[in-house]
This record gives C-alpha cells, sequence and structure tokens, in this order.
C-alpha cells in the first residue's frame, strides 16, 4: 500500500471568505501578527499501487477528475 | 416539450420542480432517478435543488461523477435542452456543461431570502415570455451560490450575451448591494453556447400561484414548455 496525501487549495485570487473569517476570529483571540488566512482540504489515499510514481500520477488523476474543482482550485500530492 | 426531473440522493426540491412544470406543461414530467441512464422520450431535463450527496466535498462534485450525468451530456450534446437550478447549477459548473463554479457566500452565511432577478435577454427558450430588461422576484436558499470564473471567461459569457439573469434592484440596477452572494459581476444564472442548457441559483419554481405567494416565475416555465 502506498498512502497519497492530496492537499486542495483555493487558486490565489479567488476570494477565501472561510480563511477570511478565521483570520478575524484570530485576531479576535489577540493574535495580532497574522496576515492572510487560507483555508483548504487535506485528502488521505491508501493506494494499492507500491510504485511511488506510479501512485502519484493515480492520485494527480482522481484530483484533476474529482478531489479538486480546477477552476477554482490547485492542489498537491504527496507520496508518504 | 417533454420533461423529466433527475432525483439524486439529498435532492429536496423536485416537487416544487414538478408542480411548476405541470402548471405550464398539462403533464407530469418525469421522474428520473440518478442511477437511471434512459433519458428516452425527453426534451427538457431538470435537475432541481437540494443537497446532493449532502454536499461532501464540494456542492455538486458527486452528482457531476453519477452515471445519469453521462447520459445528461449526451443529451445536451444532441441540443437537447436543460434546466439546472441552485444544486442543479451547481451539479452542471461541476460537470463542466457550464462554465465557472459556485463559491460560498461572501458573507459566509447560507442565504435563504428573496432576490430580484434582471432577465439579460428574453430571445431564448427560456426567457421568451418575460421582456428583456424586466425585472422579478425569486426566492434563493443557498449557502454556496457566489458565482466566480476568471475575468477572461467573464467577458465571453458577457461577449456571447451568455448571461441569462443579474442579480438587481427592483428597478433593475445592478449595484453591490443587490447582489446578496457576491456573485461576480452580479450574475445569478448563465447559458451554454446553444442557449439550450441553464443554470441559475435562485427559485423561480417557488413562485408559479398566488398561493405561493405570487407568480413571477411561472415565465419561466411556461416560455420553456411552449418551445419546440
Amino acid at each position: 500500500m502506498t498512502k497519497a496525501v492530496v492537499t486542495v487549495m483555493l487558486k490565489p485570487g479567488v476570494l477565501d471568505p472561510q480563511g477570511r473569517a478565521i483570520g478575524q476570529a484570530l485576531h479576535g483571540l489577540g493574535f495580532a501578527g497574522v496576515a492572510d488566512v487560507r483555508a483548504g482540504k487535506v485528502i488521505e489515499l491508501e493506494l494499492a499501487e507500491t510504485d511511488r510514481d506510479a501512485a502519484r500520477a493515480q492520485a494527480e488523476d482522481m484530483a484533476r477528475k474529482l478531489l479538486a474543482n480546477t477552476v477554482i482550485e490547485g492542489f498537491k500530492v504527496e507520496i508518504g | 416539450m417533454r420533461a423529466g426531473i433527475v432525483v439524486f440522493p439529498g435532492i429536496n426540491r423536485e416537487r416544487d420542480m414538478a408542480i411548476a412544470l405541470e402548471r405550464s406543461a398539462g403533464s407530469k414530467p418525469r421522474m428520473i432517478w440518478h442511477r437511471d441512464t434512459d433519458l428516452s422520450g425527453l426534451d427538457l431535463i431538470v435537475i432541481p435543488g437540494g443537497f446532493s450527496y449532502g454536499d461532501y466535498l464540494r456542492c455538486g462534485a458527486m452528482a457531476a461523477q453519477s452515471p445519469v450525468m453521462r447520459a445528461i451530456r449526451d443529451h445536451a450534446e444532441r441540443g437537447g435542452y436543460v434546466l439546472g437550478v441552485c444544486n442543479g447549477f451547481q451539479i452542471l459548473a461541476e460537470a463542466g456543461m457550464l462554465p465557472g463554479a459556485l463559491l460560498r457566500n461572501a458573507s459566509l452565511r447560507f442565504l435563504s431570502m428573496d432576490c430580484q432577478l434582471r432577465v439579460e435577454r428574453a430571445d431564448t427558450a427560456y426567457t421568451s415570455q418575460y421582456q428583456r430588461g424586466a425585472v422579478f422576484r425569486a426566492p434563493m436558499a443557498h449557502g454556496d451560490g457566489n458565482f466566480f470564473a476568471d475575468d477572461e471567461t467573464l467577458d465571453r459569457l458577457e461577449g456571447e450575451g451568455l448571461v441569462a439573469f443579474r442579480y438587481a434592484t427592483p428597478d433593475g440596477r445592478v449595484t453591490p448591494a443587490a447582489n446578496p452572494n457576491g456573485s461576480a459581476r452580479g450574475i445569478a444564472g448563465i447559458f451554454s453556447p446553444n442557449l439550450k442548457v441553464l443554470g441559475l441559483m435562485p427559485h423561480p419554481e417557488d413562485l408559479v400561484d398566488p398561493l405561493m405567494g405570487g407568480t413571477d416565475g411561472k415565465p419561466l416555465f411556461d416560455s420553456i414548455m411552449a418551445a419546440a
């Protein structure tokens, strides 16, 4: 088994109201040094594929087809 | 015009939609379960509102991958009509059948309220019984209706006349205050290039009878059901 971790984030320039709300809440808690906050998703996949490069290719294909909406989101795949 | 309504798990507005279609068509629409792929005999496929698959991952993302969507894509490619309302619009965008995406409302709040929609063109099968520039009231109920597309796509939509409706003031001005969810350029609904696929966030099907509080949405259904 190979573990793949897909991180999905809104693209730069796409308004992230959730990240902004988190930032405001952090300011409210006194964390004055917080500048920009972006919120995303982490999706962990356990893949039957044992070859790391093939596993990465599979996870990237999954990200393009379903896990991320590439109109608004970018993604990053890490193989564990 | 024979209509069918697609029902995904978690969809909850199909009966309102059926009432609106039946009012204008005089016949009951066919209900299509999401595992069915037989759309034969249908001219118009409607994807209603709700929370398909619990809005998991992204609103509409799961439904966009379901078997019936392949059949709906084929239907659209043959020149068939497809109407997506609310979650239906999100599903069409996720399926790539309409451009752009629906982001979380700029306010971060779920909005259940009336809005005013300006009709951007009246020479389409969906809007022929409205006047161009007319403003009508439509209820809306969504958390993710903030239409987003890159500037190039927005320019193309506007340049090719594919904006169907914009959020507006009652006298027809598109202003930030009249735009409840932060949608780019006040866009509430868009057409495909052949004007046969329409997606919009608000619910015209919820105002088709005086007992519902008004009939502002009825011309949309009268238009499409009368179309050849």
